[in-house]
């Protein structure tokens, strides 16, 4: 398994092997499935759009519904006006969303086609909408994509009406519908009012009932979307996915920003919840509190199951900075964390983490996974966390794994088990422990194995 | 007299398009007369209507992702912006295994990530540089260069700097120009692939090569197909001098051309490199379905008929005699589960009619079946190739032309053979999906997702053999799909033993006791008690 991968590690200029992320499109695909009655619009070659939905769907395991301009040689040549706006016309007439959400593709970014302008001369029924985020290929990542596309549905929806509608915004992340679900049931305990945008629960992990709905009954409402400008605050759950969407409310509807880490682990959760206290002045329920005391209780209880363990991460920005720091506070040594998507201020957190919880540990933003497995070549961790595609390296060197973030194509579930919030991080923990634990009953000798650990 | 009842269900749903759509699409759709023996002629391999939620892929998903993407030994470098190599990396289940010491990249995904200064100055430089890192690291025989979307747009010429890297390293560099636009579907792609592989890679080997010595053309090993195809044909007798591409490698490949037959399985992804061959090095080639018992047995006869040698056709019977013996009784086991169902293809440019035979294997009848990217004579046969107009988008998909080869083109059959065998096996020719389809059943290309789901209510299918895409959708409707491209990870479902992992497949997703729950209780019984209590 990836036997050519040296120990020796050697800079590349050029060459990408096994990439840590994916183009912008399929994030804004992703963010667009979270609008209720939405259909998700690839404005370029057919196969971008085949690519990104077989993907979400492997993710999911769940229908991904996404319309395409289609785009031939001819259209790549004159510029893809005239499909766009015949794609226009047969999505509002077969398909009847209430709004379509265009995003780019490198192709149609290349040849520099003007989608506003497409968009103001084409046939839009009576009470439909139809906006579009610019989302070329070659910048960022998947989670650009999907913060573009946020950023996309409020500056063509929200609105200040002078209404305050005494709401907060979250804006979750690219994060799965049954973390949004988690984040959700947070803020309906403190008793608050909310909008959270996009929200895939409900869409993505709709229920079996005999019939199939092409726009299930979850997402956020566009009307909610609109009314998103009179809230009193807009929350950003970590800064990569969703900061730019706070920021484009808080210019254009003065909706204040605050941008927090994903709620992943105790002090991120906990931080999330304070914030949700500070803004409304709603105390942290007796319920929270105990879900709060009992994941602590787990923390001292199990520290031996993973205390002192070396771990790679791999995946989102979001997830890896705050999967970092719940790691550090479960004392274990995060050695080395890798994330595709570009930023320096990725790599700045991650070692202000190191820094403080004096850890000798590697970090890369813009990153691919040949570089996280010579790096494993050269000093070896006892843990791996990230997407499926970790699979080969944890073989290669026969390290345990834990499947967490995005994509997990091989295993099934993950998508309605929540890994924010206290309940989530007990999830995480389970997750390293057994890993562990399971190793340790998978190597050790007759006579050493534990019936109790 | 069916035919006449489907086609106004198949109208109704069509009735509610818009105009436009409607007029297009009514060409794509036929139902199938058993009365006529007049030709139905159907539209294939032509765009898609923008905004459709159409099932087809692109020309780079065609080229890297079906054609040059098995091969073991090639690190493949896509160049373009990240995506496109992302998701082709370990998403087809094209399985391969190296020997000695050669290599297999089938785990690596190697990509030029363009970055957007790239787009604006050029991203030669960066795929020279891309190469020399690559051949340093890696050090392999061969180096394919796939181009995405904006590479053609921006003029790189990848075909400069494969000439300069072969030259630079010594090594065999190949460019393909697969941008995703070109061609209406992955169908250009497969015939960039082709020609990249005629031109650059078959004839430049000299390998030994046995008595009856074929290679199997358009077997991609999908979850270990091809390997069950080899086990069988090795027992018989056969010299398999390359698969292309499935578990295939440059080096097998390049000896392609001192084989005596080629066997194709996929038609439609590499009918090209059949007809090449046969200009060039004067190669025959005969259609063959290895999906399907009864298909499996008659593919193998007609191999042996080729040969015409008595021993071969003795070896045929006997290892067919064994092979059957093995899997009887598991076959009659689940065609009593599956018998009588009904089932809907969606898939591929051969699929849909491989697996009608497979499907009879076991009792299930095929009420619809279409091709994402098949041309009509996929659906029609071969006769009607000289009659499809050529239109703008094929028109952009280069078509070689090749001459006889004086050093290795040779004839194997008499004229005296081909008159005897001409009317028994399929001698360079394909009939087509639907010749053999019945009264009634309907035949759809391009399938899309409203006539998916609205053709899933009136024709009621049991059972919807399509893709990811389609597979939750069906599910959701209470209908049970199987994954024909991937297999839902199982497989091999080729040869006979395929046969009978495939039949264990379908009656366990038709048998699964999950399907009871769909409905709530107290949906369907009385949860008022009798009496008041209290009262």
């Amino acid at each position: 398994m990836l036997d050519y991968t040296p120990k020796e590690y050697s800079k590349r200029e050029a060459l990408n092997i096994n990439p840590a992320k994916t183009c912008q499109p399929v994030g804004a695909m992703y963010a667009a499935l979270g609008i209720h009655k939405c259909l998700p619009h690839s404005h370029g070659s057919q196969g971008c759009c085949s690519f990104h939905r077989m993907f979400l769907t492997r993710n999911f395991r769940d229908p991904v519904m996404a319309s395409t301009s289609s785009f031939t040689e001819g259209g790549a040549v004159f510029g893809g006006g005239s499909n766009l706006k015949t794609a226009i016309k047969n999505v509002f007439s077969i398909y009847n969303p209430d709004m379509i959400a265009i995003h780019t593709t490198c192709l149609s970014e290349t040849i520099g086609d003007d989608i506003p302008t497409y968009i103001m001369s084409s046939q839009i029924p009576e009470g439909k909408i139809v906006i579009h985020a610019n989302t070329p290929s070659y910048q960022g990542s998947h989670i650009t994509g999907f913060s573009n596309m946020v950023k996309g549905m409020i500056k063509y929806l929200a609105v200040n009406s002078k209404t305050p509608n005494g709401k907060l915004n979250v804006i979750p992340g690219f994060v799965n519908p049954g973390d949004m679900r988690e984040i959700k049931r947070l803020m309906k305990e403190m008793g608050i009012a909310f909008t959270m945008l996009p929200d895939t629960s409900n869409v993505l992990d709709a229920p079996m009932t005999g019939k199939f709905e092409m726009y299930p009954k979850g997402g956020t409402k566009v009307q909610e979307i609109i009314d998103a400008g009179n809230s009193t605050a807009t929350l950003a759950l970590g800064s990569f996915a969703s900061a730019d969407g706070a920021f484009e409310l808080e210019k254009k509807c003065k909706v204040p920003a605050k941008v927090l880490k994903t709620p992943i682990g105790v002090k991120a959760t906990d931080e999330f919840l304070m914030t949700l206290s500070k803004l409304t002045g709603n105390a942290v329920p007796e319920e929270i509190e105990d879900e709060r005391g009992q994941l602590v209780d787990i923390m001292v209880d199990c520290h031996y199951h993973y205390h002192g363990k070396k771990v790679a991460i791999f995946g989102d920005p979001d997830l890896c900075i705050a999967l970092t720091e719940f790691v550090i506070s479960l004392g274990m040594i995060p050695k080395y964390v890798v994330t595709g998507t570009p930023g320096e201020a990725f790599e700045r957190e991650i070692n202000a983490m190191f820094a403080e919880a004096g850890i000798d540990g590697k970090v890369k933003a813009l990153g691919d996974l040949f570089t996280l497995h010579q790096w494993m070549k050269e000093e070896a961790v006892d843990l791996l966390m990230g997407g499926t595609h970790g699979k080969y390296i944890a073989r290669a060197e026969d390290v345990p794994f834990v499947r967490i973030g995005f994509p997990i194509l091989d295993r099934s579930v993950h998508s309605y088990m929540p890994i924010v919030g206290y309940k989530g991080a007990m999830r995480i923990i389970e997750m390293i422990s057994n890993a562990l634990l399971d190793r340790q009953d998978r190597d050790c000798a007759d006579e050493d194995m534990e019936l109790i650990m | 007299m069916k035919q006449k009842i489907v086609k106004q269900k198949v109208d109704k749903v069509l009735e509610s398009y818009p105009a436009a759509v409607f007029k297009n699409r009514k060409e794509h759709i036929v139902v199938k007369s058993g009365e006529t023996q007049e030709p139905q002629p159907i539209t294939a391999n032509t765009r898609t209507v923008p905004g459709i939620i159409t099932n087809r892929g692109c020309c780079y998903a065609g080229c890297k992702g079906v054609v040059v993407g098995p091969l073991r030994d090639a690190l493949i470098i896509t160049h373009g912006p990240i995506g496109c190599g992302y998701y082709s990396w370990g998403t087809r289940r094209h399985k391969g295994k190296s020997t000695g010491d050669e290599k297999n990249f089938l785990n690596y995904s190697f990509n030029t990530d363009l970055q957007e200064g790239d787009i604006v100055f050029g991203g030669e430089k960066k795929l020279r540089q891309a190469i020399t890192e690559a051949v340093e690291i890696f050090q392999p025989e061969t180096v394919m260069i796939c181009s995405t979307c904006p590479v053609g747009l921006i003029g790189d010429d990848i075909n400069a700097v494969a000439a300069w890297a072969q030259k630079e390293f010594g090594i065999k560099v190949l460019a393909f120009s697969c941008e995703g636009y070109k061609g209406v579907s992955q169908s250009g792609g497969h015939h960039i692939a082709n020609n990249g592989l005629i031109r650059h890679i078959i004839g430049t080997g000299d390998a030994v090569v046995g008595k009856y010595a074929v290679n199997i053309l358009g077997e991609y090993n999908i979850g270990g197909d091809g390997w069950e195809v080899e086990r069988i044909l090795k027992k018989i007798g056969y010299d398999i001098v390359s698969v292309m591409t499935g578990n295939g490698s440059v080096r097998q490949l390049s000896s392609a051309h001192k084989a005596t037959l080629n066997v194709i399985q996929c038609h439609r992804s590499i009918n090209y490199i059949g007809e090449m061959m046969n200009t060039k090095y004067g190669q025959d080639w005969i259609k063959v379905n290895f999906i399907g018992v009864k298909s499996m047995m008659k593919s193998l006869r007609d191999m042996a008929a080729y040969f015409g040698d008595q021993d071969l056709i003795d070896r045929t019977e006997q290892v067919i005699a064994e092979e059957l013996s093995d899997i009887s009784g598991a076959m009659e086991h689940y065609r009593e589960i599956c018998k009588g169902k009904t089932a809907a293809l969606f898939v591929g440019g051969s699929r849909a009619h491989h697996y009608q035979m497979l499907l009879q294997d076991i009792g299930v009848e095929t009420v619809l079946a279409g091709y994402e990217f098949g041309h009509r004579d996929d659906y029609e046969g071969r006769e009607v190739i000289p009659t499809i107009k050529e239109d703008g988008d094929s028109k952009n998909i280069e078509s070689i032309e090749v001459e006889a080869d004086p050093k290795h083109y040779r004839v194997f059959l008499t004229p005296e053979r081909v008159e005897e065998l001409k009317d028994k096996i399929s001698l360079n020719y394909y009939e087509g999906m639907m010749k053999k389809m019945a009264d009634g059943s309907v035949v759809v290309d391009d399938l899309n997702h409203f006539e998916t789901e609205e053709f899933m209510k009136v024709l009621k299918p049991d059972i919807l053999c399509s893709g990811i895409k389609d597979k939750y959708v069906a599910h959701k409707q209470g209908i049970f799909s199987k994954q024909l491209h991937s297999y839902d990870y199982s497989g091999p479902y080729a040869g006979f033993k395929g046969a009978v992992n495939f039949a264990r497949d379908i009656a366990m997703g038709l048998t699964t006791p999950s399907w009871k729950f769909a409905t709530p209780p107290w949906k369907t019984e009385p949860m008022l008690e009798g009496s008041v209590v209290g009262g």
